[in-house]
């Protein structure tokens, strides 16, 4: 054991390297991650934004929040393709039958989700400016914004860990994240809740992406965050949590 | 004891109610090639899992170059390299890159110069620098043992070797597995061909339903079977032999 903690660095940065190399070799990737959330910004913002009523005279600024969570959502179900692949193709086994710190087999692939993905935040942030998105935010306020995308990033790819270990097929590996991808419409990423019926009322509203949402909305518009800012840290921590011990479990099953 | 690679004792593993392993006793001699041989589904990968640490022992004491592989399976992880049944490669990155990849991972001193003379040994010079998706699945295999020679193990598995591989890739693999048996590194091999553990194995064993049936060299395996009879058989050349000596004559213009 103690031989190969004391390689764990060494060992994660060529795992985070390889991952990387695969990101940059497959642009496409990140282009398809990219395409749909801004395909939703460009439908909401110039055809139903017409007729939402948010308060705010900017759609733009309003939408931006959610599509960066639908971005990201998209983004990590290519983590759990390329685990998936990696278990499939035997290398994972090669790794295995190897003296290396095994954690970093997984910790590699999640690094490298939060670069790829912060990739696709900045360019889709490039898009929305083109459309008119605007910012009175200061620096700690957007420091804070990247944080909060980190953590739910980091969250989600340990969701993502899970579904690579444990799917049966290329399809199902991808397929868990669709769910993920909804749940941002289901919330006041585009409109504000208080034109839902109760119960879908209740539901967005106590669901991760509002806060998340408003957390962000607000830093980035030089509002009051409030308490919003406290229970989407909690929630993206509490879902790392969770979804790391049922990754490890998934993962223990593997091997 | 300290020339044996490998000495398993009582090796159990069942999965679920599906007993694979029921009580698989052998010994590898250091510096032979070993051959396991059974049909699909003995259990043979499930053998070559527990000996390269990936799946763990129901039953049984298993030692690996000296180690426990239940109690030490950081030595022999160390002490060995594995290339399994499906080629363990990155097809991604380019056949350079992974071998750098893997000598990073045995933390060796000068992964670059360790990385030429194997693609230099292998022949893969030309196709260093390309993905590894454009290789033939000669080329992918080959690319597979040099990863698995980054570092000199002593021991290597080499798992089914050269299933799906076409004649002369096959003959190539035998001849790089010759080479390492004769540089004193001890061979572990899986095969479900007959003539693959004739030509390359010192010792065979033969997984038969969860148990080793038989095992020796090949001519104390031969003694087992009814005496030899003296038959005049007309010798009509194999279709292995018209194809490479077509392919040969191809080359040789």
């Amino acid at each position: 054991m103690e031989a190969t903690k004391k390689h764990f660095f060494s060992d994660m940065s060529v795992m985070l390297g390889r991952s990387m190399r695969h990101i940059f070799r497959s642009m496409d990737t990140i282009i398809t991650v990219t395409i749909m959330p801004i395909g939703f910004m460009l439908l909401f913002v110039y055809v139903f934004g017409g007729a939402i009523q948010t308060g705010t005279d900017n759609y733009v600024n309003y939408l931006l929040p959610g599509i960066l969570l639908i971005a990201i959502a998209s983004g990590i179900s290519y983590t759990s393709y390329r685990l998936f692949i990696d278990v499939q193709g035997g290398i994972f086994e090669r790794f295995h039958s190897m003296p290396i710190a095994r954690s970093t087999v997984l910790w590699g692939h999640v690094l490298s989700s939060l670069v790829s993905n912060a990739i696709s935040v900045v360019v889709i942030i490039v898009v929305a400016l083109m459309m008119g998105f605007r910012s009175s935010a200061g620096v700690l306020p957007w420091l804070a914004v990247a944080s909060i995308l980190m953590l739910f990033t980091l969250a989600l790819s340990w969701v993502a860990v899970i579904a690579g270990l444990s799917a049966k097929s290329v399809d199902g590996a991808g397929a868990f994240a669709y769910p993920i991808v909804f749940l941002p419409f289901i919330s006041s990423a585009f409109v504000p809740t208080e034109s839902m019926p109760p119960i879908v009322r209740a539901f967005a509203e106590n669901q991760p992406v509002t806060s998340i949402v408003e957390a962000i909305r607000a830093l980035l518009s030089g509002q009051p965050v409030g308490n919003d800012i406290w229970i989407a840290l909690a929630w993206c921590i509490g879902i790392t949590i969770v979804a790391y011990i049922f990754a490890m479990r998934a993962y223990k099953k593997r091997v | 004891m300290q020339n044996n690679s490998i000495q398993v004792k009582g090796l159990q593993k069942s999965y679920n109610q599906l007993h694979v392993l029921n009580g698989v006793d052998f010994e590898v001699e250091q510096g032979s090639i070993f051959a396991l041989l059974g049909s699909n589904g003995a259990g043979k990968t499930t053998i070559v899992k527990i000996l390269t640490t990936l799946l763990k022992q129901d039953g049984g004491t298993t030692t690996v170059n000296g180690f426990d592989i239940t109690s030490k399976p950081d030595n022999v992880r160390q002490s060995i390299s594995l290339t399994g049944q499906f080629a363990a490669v990155d097809e991604i990155l380019t056949g350079e890159e992974n071998l750098i990849m893997i000598a990073k991972l045995r933390h060796l001193e000068n992964p670059h110069q360790v990385t030429d003379n194997l693609i230099k040994r292998f022949g893969l010079t030309d196709a260093a620098n390309r993905r590894v998706a454009t290789y033939s699945g000669g080329m992918h295999r080959k690319l597979d043992l040099a990863m698995s020679l980054v570092g000199k193990p002593q021991l290597i598995f080499l798992d089914e070797p050269t299933t799906g591989l076409d004649p002369e890739a096959r003959l190539e693999v035998w001849k790089i597995v010759k080479e390492l048996a004769d540089s004193g590194t001890t061979v572990f091999l899986t095969t479900q061909y007959l003539d693959e553990a004739e030509q390359l194995a010192d010792q065979i064993a033969i997984l038969h339903e969860g148990r080793i049936i038989a095992s020796g060299t090949l001519a104390e395996l031969k003694r087992l079977l009814p005496p030899t009879k003296v038959e005049y058989v007309e010798k009509q050349p194999t279709l292995e032999e018209i194809f490479l000596a077509i392919i040969g004559k191809k080359e040789a213009k």
